[in-house]
């Protein structure tokens, strides 16, 4: 249990996807601009990470006892599309109203680099089913609190520009300040082993 | 789209249309390998080969795809020139293959490569495509090697692992933060130069990514337009 939460906590805090290894940084700087696209994005990837973890696993284990593993990221990039399509049809049909809070990000996520840098970095670690999925939990909740913090800083201060020098007007002061918020996260290295 | 000459086709990405520093895609793998001059040199020739290979593929390929499937079909082809790539640098080079670690598999999802794929190898000959894929390749391996350049010049003071000021070193360019630092003053040392001239994209947004017009954000942000302007016509009156 206590590896569990060192796991869920490392991977939030220590090892943030977007701050500190730089996955999902497309979708990150592209739909921080509003908060509730953030929070629809965030949630939209804290739910297909836990299902393509859930669904992955398991075929990796299958790929092993064929000694296939090098088909591993082919068969994970397809099972990860297709598992998107199918829930996207699933809360079509079944849950409307969730479809209509985390839809309209579902396509978007297929080629998320976070979402297949979870499953694969699960394997790589060697983890177990259980740790997997908590790890992949883990990797969305840090990915959906670094995207809400940034859209609340973009939202607060950099709405309007006045006092930024001009070559930094526009991309170059995002990237700073996305720079300024992982340089905060850095104080929690060291926290977990 | 108009006729280019090859030449036109070939250099186009490398300055005019630089993925990352003008177009700003692949920003993930462009901040994560660039710590040092060899990493970014391993991903960037990486990420050419797929690029190219999977130019020409998909280009030959062009009109036996049918559209509705196309993006699958592309991910595939790609797919299987990663783990081509993944096996040559297992065996040839395994010290970058460890240190680029999940970013060799992460080509896949790099939206360069998707994104010429989608906006130009599936409508241009075989041989515009490679080129393409040549420029476009170069254009992300350059970007790549000068922020690694400058990130391991001033984070260890060496270069290629050579030591050029020793006992020189600031550690905040080597770290996650200084990848964003460097990355945001080299886009705006070069809006300088050119006077805001250069970038095309003036601000992060979905509309960037190549997949923008198959994805339903498109039209999910013409519905909140909509509904936007409905918001305002019903206030008005």
């Amino acid at each position: 249990m206590v590896n569990l939460i060192i796991i869920f906590m490392a991977i939030v805090l220590v090892n943030n996807f977007v701050l500190s290894q730089f996955l999902g940084i497309c979708s990150f700087l592209g739909v921080s601009n509003k908060m509730s696209s953030a929070v629809g994005m965030g949630g939209a990837v804290v739910f297909v990470m836990v299902i393509a973890e859930l669904v992955t696993w398991p075929v990796m284990q299958i790929l092993n006892k064929f000694d296939l593993a090098y088909l591993q990221t082919v068969v994970f990039i397809l099972v990860i599309a297709a598992l998107v399509q199918f829930v996207e049809m699933f809360m079509k049909r079944y849950l409307p109203s969730l479809q209509k809070a985390l839809g309209i990000y579902l396509p978007l996520i297929t080629t998320n680099c976070a979402i297949l840098g979870a499953t694969i970095n699960a394997i790589t670690f060697n983890y177990s089913f259980i740790e997997s999925v908590v790890y992949s939990f883990g990797a969305g909740v840090g990915y959906m609190i670094a995207m809400i913090l940034f859209a609340g800083i973009r939202e607060e201060k950099l709405n309007n520009e006045e006092g930024v020098p001009v070559p930094f007007k526009g991309v170059g002061i995002i990237l700073v300040a996305a720079s300024i918020m992982a340089l905060s996260f850095m104080g929690f290295t060291g926290m977990f082993q | 789209m108009e006729k280019k000459s090859k030449l036109a086709i070939l250099t186009n990405g490398i300055i005019k249309e630089n993925p990352v520093l003008v177009l700003l895609l692949g920003t993930c793998p462009f901040l994560a390998t660039s710590s040092s001059l060899i990493n970014a040199l391993g991903m960037g020739v990486s990420a050419t080969a797929v690029l190219v290979c999977s130019n020409i593929v998909i280009s030959l390929l062009r009109k036996v795809i049918p559209d509705k499937v196309r993006i699958p079909c592309y991910i595939v082809v790609i797919a299987g020139f990663v783990t081509l790539v993944q096996f040559v640098l297992q065996a040839y080079a395994p010290g970058i293959n460890k240190a680029l670690g999940v970013f060799i598999p992460l080509i896949v999802v790099n939206c360069i490569i998707l994104g010429r794929a989608e906006a130009f190898a599936n409508k241009n000959t075989v041989v515009d495509s490679a080129l393409d894929g040549i420029g476009m390749g170069l254009g992300f391996t350059l970007a790549l090697a000068c922020m690694g350049a400058i990130r391991e010049f001033f984070g260890t003071g060496c270069l290629l692992g050579i030591t050029i000021i020793p006992d020189f070193s600031i550690g905040f360019f080597n770290l996650p933060p200084g990848g964003f630092f460097v990355f945001g003053v080299l886009i705006a040392v070069m809006q300088a130069v050119t006077k805001g001239k250069a970038l095309k994209a003036k601000s992060f947004s979905c509309g960037l990514c190549p997949m923008y017009n198959s994805c339903n954000t498109a039209e999910a942000n013409a519905e909140v337009e909509a509904e936007k302007k409905a918001a305002e016509a019903a206030q008005a009156v």
